[in-house]
């Protein structure tokens, strides 16, 4: 035995050090993107006004004294009175506007979460699909997409909702069908560089058939992007609903959305301001903080931009 | 690059053929009809007034009749508006629309790209900021609100331009329609020159001519620029129909007499032939748009012209 020498002391001592450390904690991708977006403070805080917006849409009815379908005939075009419980005045038709804009709101929201669920849910599956096929099949669908991109899809929206009556059901659905065009672009570019990588090649030398690896191997791999690109079209999303409503095309009566309350609001500022200043004061700052929220999201997750 | 026009140009006609159709079977296979109205026509009657428009045949013809006579530039009757043909209700209604529409554009454009290129020379400094700021707002207040807005403080309160209506030439007439459309493009388009702009601003080439002693405003215009414009070039095609969208609600909100007032009552009243009639109209409009934007950015773009 040649003894210890000062070198293996070292090392030994070393050795017993890391046996009883802790080894050090890594972290997940998910993790550094939480903790970006944690440090983005326009985010945070536009996370917070929208969460707040979502419990006075959907919370806040069970607290008024009125409903957005109750007329109060003593207190007909009134603006803001507390002792009546009009916290936000009345309309023409004496209803409260709080519990109006409440539930304008809460129609809003659901519609742009109804409508992005299904433009995500088209999307993915078209932009996967023709992004993993690649070839003639991804030609065709995405000449489709071009194509799409092309027409006023407006004026496509407007017929539909003429023709097939104001059902705000097919709404949201009508808006969600046109909305994946580019969502479908985004999923096949990211389908198209994921589809080299070792675990799908993997996957096929394991004899997995062409839909199970785009649905079970590349879609979960998509979630950024895809997470990213949702969050701004909610906006676009409520924003086409209220151009709608706006047009006389959204939900009908006593239901309301922010929208239809705006363009009634809108004649009458002038006489009723408060008809006015509460829907629109809502309407722009969810869109704000949804822009805001995506735009967190986009640089979160996706680093190299910066 | 005459080459590449030409294939451009061919390959715009299917796409326009497509649209034709899809809009024509869409409106005809719903139901109701234009002579739906609170009082019931008498069968005769009706059956002579849906004769008269064709109606009567199988859809399939109807569809090789209306799409032969579009090719000879006629868009076919009115259905609501006896009097009048739908070529000439487009006709009084397009130029004013094209004039609100492209001047829009033209200064949006120009705007968003000054306001951009300036943000992101000035990045993180003040003046960044307040157009940061600025384009939020071109971005998130909806159109409609803005041009309530605009009517209320410049229309009303301040009674500096006319609320609304036009008269045959009066500028002061369409400053606020032109503005509530020029915002929110404006902000689309200085948001993307920003961001790549910022971009080019960091990609080597710049710093190489830095280091060659060149001065700022010399980088920009010959190294920076061009390079920043492709995004914003491809965005100005879904631009433009962004704003003919919007000028449907500013028609409506300021009482302007363009196509986009027609389409809302055509399409409640199935008046098929208008409603047909302006949607084409406002697609040949955007595909001609893309046509241009798409050579634009060949010129722009080496790269895109041999694929």
């Amino acid at each position: 035995m040649a003894g210890i020498t000062g070198k293996d002391a070292v090392l030994s001592e070393y050795a017993r050090k890391l046996e009883t450390l802790d080894a050090p904690k890594g972290r997940s991708l998910t993790q550094d993107a939480i903790r970006r977006l944690a440090r983005n403070k326009a985010a945070v805080l536009s996370i917070f006004v929208v969460g707040f917006i979502i419990l006075f849409a959907f919370v806040g009815p069970y607290f008024l004294p009125w409903t957005y379908d109750k007329i109060d005939w003593s207190g007909i075009r009134k603006p803001p009175n507390f002792e009546a419980g009009h916290f936000a005045g009345t309309d023409q038709n004496g209803r409260d506007m709080l519990a109006r804009i409440m539930q304008g709101t809460q129609m809003s929201l659901i519609v742009a979460g109804v409508a992005t669920l299904v433009s995500v849910f088209i999307g993915v599956c078209y932009g996967a699909i023709a992004g993993y096929f690649g070839g003639k099949v991804d030609a065709v669908m995405m000449r489709f997409v071009d194509i799409m991109y092309a027409l006023p899809y407006i004026l496509f929206v407007i017929i539909l909702v003429v023709i097939f009556g104001r059902n705000p059901v097919l709404l949201f659905v009508g808006i969600g069908c046109l909305e994946w065009l580019t969502m479908a672009r985004i999923v096949r570019g990211q389908t198209m560089s994921i589809k080299e990588r070792e675990f799908v090649e993997a996957a096929k030398a394991g004899g997995a058939k062409p839909w199970t690896i785009i649905f079970r191997h590349i879609v979960p791999n998509l979630t950024g992007p895809v997470v990213i690109y949702a969050t701004l079209t909610v906006p676009e999303i409520i924003l086409t609903e209220s151009f709608l409503s706006y047009l006389g095309l959204g939900v009908q009566e006593p239901q309301t959305s922010l929208g239809t309350l705006i363009s009634f609001g809108a004649p009458v500022a002038e006489t009723l301001p408060w008809m006015l200043i509460g829907p629109a004061v809502v309407l722009v700052s969810l869109l704000l903080c949804l822009t805001y929220i995506g735009d967190g999201l986009r640089d979160a997750l996706d680093p190299k931009d910066r | 690059m005459f080459g590449y026009v030409t294939r451009r140009v061919l390959s715009a006609i299917p796409i326009a053929l497509i649209a034709v159709t899809a809009c024509f079977f869409i409106l005809r296979l719903a139901p109701g009809g234009p002579f739906d109205g609170e009082r019931a026509l008498p069968p005769t009657t009706l059956a002579n007034l849906r004769a008269h428009y064709n109606l009567d045949l199988p859809l399939i013809q109807q569809y090789f009749i209306y799409v032969g006579r579009l090719l000879q530039g006629d868009f076919g009757p009115s259905m609501v508006y006896n009097d009048f043909t739908v070529a000439e209700m487009l006709w009084i209604g397009l130029p004013f629309t094209l004039m609100l529409g492209f001047s829009a554009f033209v200064i949006g454009t120009i705007v968003g790209l000054v306001a951009g290129a300036l943000s992101a020379v000035n990045q993180n400094k003040w003046p960044d900021y307040v157009l940061v700021l600025l384009v939020m707002v071109g971005l998130v207040v909806p159109n409609f609100l803005m041009a309530a807005i605009m009517q209320l403080v410049f229309g009303v309160y301040l009674d500096w331009f006319p609320a609304g209506g036009w008269q045959a030439g009066s500028i002061p007439h369409l400053v606020l329609p032109i503005t509530v459309l020029v915002l929110p493009h404006a902000g689309r388009t200085a948001r993307l020159m920003r961001g790549s702009m910022i971009e080019v601003l960091g990609t080597n080439y710049v710093r190489t001519a830095r280091s060659k002693g060149l001065g700022t405003r010399l980088i920009l215009a010959r190294h920076a620029i061009k390079p920043a414009l492709l995004p914003v070039v491809s965005y100005l095609g879904p631009g433009l129909s962004y704003l003919l969208t919007g000028s449907l609600v500013v028609e409506q909100v300021f009482a302007l007499p363009g196509i986009g007032k027609y389409f809302i009552s055509a399409a409640l009243n199935r008046d098929y032939g208008l409603v047909l009639g302006t949607t084409i109209l406002y697609m040949f409009i955007i595909l001609a748009v893309n046509l241009i934007v798409d050579v634009l950015y060949a010129w722009l773009d080496p790269k895109v012209r041999y694929r």
